[in-house]
């Protein structure tokens, strides 16, 4: 909570718009509060003197700013997280895929893969994972790489077992991972469908078509302007009658696209491509 | 001498353990036409649906306690709940701004990031409130408000369910005002005179 540096508001924009130039990440559309408060987090937390400090290590240190990439975009998530949500999930827009010869589904942030682990053990439940193709996306690299792995820590398997148990799961969760001294690794038949990619939601382009993408509190760190952008990124990229899952409280209902989508399930925020 | 009462255009209250009695006494007795929006961080269990929006206008009589989404406008008259398991911050447009980073303080919402971020923006026109609890939440954020111009209300240790909380912020911050619920729903209702 204590603020050692104060960043002001021009030397914060003079930082966001270096950050730029040299590594090509744009996070002037990122929700401010949230952004700004990581920023001081992470000036402290490398010792900076000053906001001209922190420039200075950001822009000559390469690794200086991959562990700020690391530390200012969040990067929590479960297994199951949202049980109510998975639920929708199954019930309501697998059915629907389940009439596609081949499914697509884009992954958009998927930090460091506990949501799409997730949907591959429902997909396998619902006898659709083995012809779908998931493509994962995150800005991070090294939570890609995290997720291509597919290991988490075992201590956390409790709480997971418990969220897929509440999101409707039947089957004993304990077969889905291999347990290794205090890590689990989960199948390597569940992730063989899954294609991890680096993609910035800020500045790369649509890459393919899909029938359902998922991108759950992502865009809470992004301002409204941003929002609307990805939103009809989202929208191009999906296929007609397409699917888009987005986190419990995020809603296009602000947004430029809101005409452009039906709702599916109100609470858990899944909508669909009218056309 | 004449006592200004000074108004506010938000009322942040922050709450954990004991507090939930303490907002339905609050809200309870407020006017009808009470226009100053109300926000309420309160801590609560994670993962498990616990449905304290519909129990708190239950209780209080209220017409509808809001869960507001990411982006939503803060609008008069209306009192809004943080999501569960979401720190709930505003934005520079007066819209609320939803957080699903880590927990402070083993809380999500936290007070503490609340707090702050509401200062931030309104600065004197915010009138923050806290409440029984049986961590720290909310102590350190007081003072920014405080130094922001902002006012602190927290209730009384000897009122309070759990004295942890309030303890830990009059502790840290001599200037706040320390009054009883009684205290606070007379204080409250006169603002709207």
């Amino acid at each position: 909570m204590k603020q050692e540096i104060d960043i002001s508001n021009d030397s914060f924009d003079d930082i966001l718009s270096m950050l730029k130039d040299r590594y090509g990440y744009d996070f002037k559309n990122y929700s401010k509060g949230s952004f700004l408060r990581r920023t001081h987090r992470f000036a402290r937390e490398i010792g900076a003197t000053s906001s001209f400090d922190l420039k200075h290590q950001l822009l000559n240190n390469e690794l200086v700013f991959k562990h700020f990439l690391q530390e200012v975009t969040v990067n929590v998530t479960e297994l199951f997280r949202d049980p109510v949500y998975y639920k929708d999930l199954k019930g309501k827009v697998f059915p629907i895929l389940a009439s596609y010869p081949t499914i697509k589904i884009w992954h958009a942030g998927c930090s460091t893969g506990e949501e799409i682990f997730s949907m591959c053990i429902l997909l396998h439940e619902a006898g659709l994972l083995s012809r779908t193709k998931i493509y994962a996306t995150d800005i991070n690299p090294s939570n890609l790489e995290k997720a291509k792995k597919g290991i988490m820590k075992m201590n956390l398997m409790k709480d997971y077992t418990n969220n897929y148990h509440q999101s409707g799961g039947a089957t004993d969760f304990s077969s889905y991972y291999t347990a290794m001294y205090d890590h689990a690794i989960i199948s390597e038949s569940l992730r063989s469908n899954i294609v991890f990619l680096h993609h910035n939601l800020v500045t790369d382009a649509a890459f393919n078509e899909f029938q359902l993408i998922s991108c759950r509190n992502v865009m809470i760190y992004f301002n409204k302007d941003l929002q609307n952008i990805v939103l009809q990124l989202f929208y191009d990229s999906l296929s007609s009658l397409g699917f888009l899952a987005l986190g419990l409280k995020e809603t296009i209902q602000f947004s430029t696209v809101h005409e452009k989508f039906s709702i599916v399930s109100k609470n858990n925020k899944i909508y669909r491509r009218i056309d | 001498m004449m006592t200004f009462i000074k108004s506010f255009d938000i009322i942040v209250i922050g709450g954990s353990a004991g507090s939930i009695n303490v907002v339905i006494t609050i809200l309870k007795s407020l006017p009808k036409d009470f226009q100053i929006p109300i926000v309420l961080v309160i801590h609560r269990m994670k993962n498990t649906v616990s449905h304290l929006d519909q129990l708190i206008v239950k209780e209080a009589g209220i017409a509808e306690v809001i869960e507001p989404d990411d982006k939503e406008q803060i609008l008069q008259g209306k009192i809004y709940l943080a999501p569960q398991n979401y720190h709930l911050l505003v934005e520079e447009d007066f819209s609320f701004s939803l957080d699903y980073s880590e927990l402070v303080y083993y809380s999500r919402p936290s007070i503490d990031l609340s707090f702050d971020s509401f200062s931030q923006l309104y600065q004197n026109r915010l009138l923050a409130i806290l409440l029984s609890g049986a961590n720290k939440d909310g102590a350190e954020s007081l003072r920014l408000v405080l130094e922001r111009g902002g006012t602190a209300i927290v209730q009384s240790p000897e009122t309070a369910e759990y004295v942890a909380m309030p303890k830990a912020a009059i502790e840290l911050n001599s200037s706040v005002h320390i009054k009883s619920p009684k205290e606070m729903v007379i204080y409250i209702t006169e603002l709207n005179s």
